[in-house]
């Protein structure tokens, strides 16, 4: 171990935006090498791949209808993988597996900073509570605006390949079109990365904020709403439930009818009052996450 | 001493757990420039206390001041355990505003420079630790930290660690370090803190915690040397010891002074030495030294 006299250094201000800003960067330089990032998109992308396009294609060229593909005709099903649909497929699974996997990175991204105790090594060496969540947060909310991205240009890299391989002209969805399904894809895995966070801060830890997401999203919402059906007031609640939003909202642009089969993607409450919950939502876990580090023990 | 000397304190410090009191009312004062040793055993509210000053825990009651910034390597090093150590130190500067060459410093002067590439993940305990120093030395702080820095580490390390401690004093910064390891904080501290069940016993010196040194001396014919180290010492000066062997409360550098009463008055000397105690004994003192407490500071 060397001993040399170490050299004067110079002190950065300690502002709470200069110290956000700084942490974003950090907390982005390093998700960017977590490899849970990368099997997350990757997860995605191939889900994406699968349900939005491959089934859909496959029963197209083999004339069996799919589960997703039920009563509708080959034209249709021809319809669903053009470039003109893009918008429709980039929103379908959002509801019910891209929220949850959002869900299960924002819980890991919180909950492993208590479980390798790397929240414990920041604010012990004088790095402020709230800099360093609302920077994880950022970064956060950055991947999700890169998955969107992405998923986008995969799509409709997708339905463009079929389009030449069908013979068919290409017809781009509109601007108006992809900007309201960027937004409504933006607000819902937004929803559910925050509420992952805020999860694996409750928890601190990632395994127990992972599985009770996983739980409530995959399984609690679906049995509620099918209690609300029984129960007047469990339905109620239901109508302001992450899942039942999220659903509504994408259901809103997508369709319920054409949608029909896809899990999560529902007409419970009009579509401005899902997206007015999720957002509500998005502050709400927010909060909750900046309160509970500012105010407990670290471990 | 005044209020600029002190860079660290506590005022009544409490932690309550439930029905278990983890700290109880400790008060204690770090000053600038000093190595101070928070010497107690495993489970006996080091670490606690050190949390609460740090801000990582709130106190139950009393309070506590910490100068920034502060640089603190707390109960092992947590980092990201698919970064590289490197990777790892550049993510900790970026937070704290500091550029590359300054994680490069650090990692020369824990000497992991050569191995910063690699996985945190693949690090041995001593190198985990030591990257978990450079951390805190990051930004030159005026205060550091250290619980248990020599955990994990092999005698080389620990030796390094401790010439490390001593380097940072001799350069002007205060260095608080949490130990178990008696000889360690007997050789580089310049006062310490004891802390037992959450209460701190003793904060002193370690010379004023050791007590005075004496002369230990063995003669024949015993009564003749008796009453010659009588007359050097004084009558309460002297005890006779469980082996024959006389204690004389003199300093050590009087040892040739006392050689040569002996010798001219005719007495055989055949032994003489300094006889001091050890923090150990001290500190077994201090704690009651139950058998489990010296298995745990060992």
């Amino acid at each position: 171990m060397s001993t040399a006299t170490a050299p004067l250094v110079v002190r950065p201000a300690t502002g709470l935006v200069a110290g956000t800003l700084r942490s974003t960067r950090a907390e982005l330089g390093r998700l960017r090498a977590w490899p849970a990032v990368w099997i997350t998109l990757g997860a995605w992308l191939a889900l994406s791949l699968m349900f939005g396009y491959l089934f859909t294609y496959l029963s197209y060229t083999t004339g069996d209808a799919g589960f997703a593909d039920e009563g509708t005709t080959r034209a249709e099903q021809l319809a669903r993988l053009l470039p003109d649909a893009v918008p429709d497929v980039f929103l379908q699974g959002m509801p019910m597996f891209g929220g949850a996997l959002m869900m299960v990175l924002g819980a890991l991204v919180a909950g492993n900073g208590y479980g390798w105790g790397t929240w414990k090594t920041l604010f012990s060496q004088g790095v402020r509570r709230s800099s360093a969540v609302i920077g994880s947060v950022t970064a956060l909310t950055a991947f999700v605006v890169a998955t969107l991205a992405v998923t986008l240009v995969f799509d409709l890299g997708i339905s463009l390949v079929i389009t030449a391989t069908e013979g068919h002209d290409v017809v781009l969805p509109s601007a108006g079109s992809l900007t309201e399904a960027f937004g409504a894809g933006f607000l819902v895995l937004e929803m559910w990365a925050v509420l992952g966070f805020a999860l694996g801060t409750l928890a601190r830890g990632p395994a127990l904020s992972v599985g009770l997401g996983l739980v409530w999203a995959l399984v609690v919402e679906n049995l509620l709403r099918g209690v609300g059906q029984l129960l007047s007031w469990v339905e109620s609640l239901t109508e302001v439930l992450p899942g039942t939003a999220g659903g509504s909202l994408i259901g809103s642009i997508v369709g319920v009818g054409e949608g029909d089969g896809t899990p999560g993607v529902l007409d419970t409450v009009p579509g401005a009052q899902g997206a007015i919950t999720v957002a509500a939502y998005i502050v709400a876990a927010i909060a909750l996450s900046l309160v509970l580090v500012h105010r407990r023990d670290v471990a | 001493m005044n209020a600029h000397d002190t860079v660290a304190s506590t005022d009544n410090l409490t932690k309550v757990y439930g029905d278990r009191v983890a700290v109880d009312k400790v008060t204690m004062t770090v000053r600038r420039g000093e190595v101070y040793g928070f010497l107690g055993p495993n489970g006996a509210g080091k670490t606690t206390t050190l949390r609460m000053l740090l801000g990582l825990i709130r106190p139950t009651s009393g309070s506590s001041y910490a100068t920034s910034p502060v640089g603190a390597l707390i109960e092992g090093p947590g980092f990201f355990p698919y970064l590289s150590g490197r990777a790892n130190l550049r993510t900790l500067a970026r937070h704290r505003g500091f550029d590359d060459a300054e994680v490069e410093r650090v990692l020369e002067r824990v000497d992991l420079a050569g191995r910063g590439d690699d996985r945190f993940k693949g690090y041995s305990l001593g190198m985990k630790q030591r990257l978990g120093v450079a951390a805190a030395l990051m930004g030159d702080p005026e205060l550091i930290v250290l619980d248990e820095p020599t955990n994990g580490l092999d005698p080389a390390g620990m030796a390094d660690m401790r010439a490390l401690v001593v380097d940072l004093a001799r350069g002007g910064q205060t260095v608080l370090l949490s130990s178990h390891l008696l000889a360690e904080v007997q050789e580089i501290c310049h006062r310490v803190g004891v802390i037992d069940d959450g209460r701190l016993l003793r904060e002193s010196t370690v010379a004023e915690l050791r007590g005075g040194v004496s002369i230990r001396v063995r003669a024949t014919p015993e009564p003749e040397a008796l009453a010659v180290a009588m007359r050097l010492a004084g009558d309460d000066g002297v005890q006779r010891t469980a082996d024959g062997a006389l204690q004389l409360t003199l300093p050590p550098e009087q040892a040739p002074w006392v050689t040569r009463e002996l010798v001219t008055a005719g007495i055989d000397v055949h032994e003489i030495t300094a006889a001091e105690r050890s923090l150990e004994e001290v500190f077994f003192d201090l704690t009651s030294g139950s058998t489990t407490k010296k298995e745990a500071v060992r």
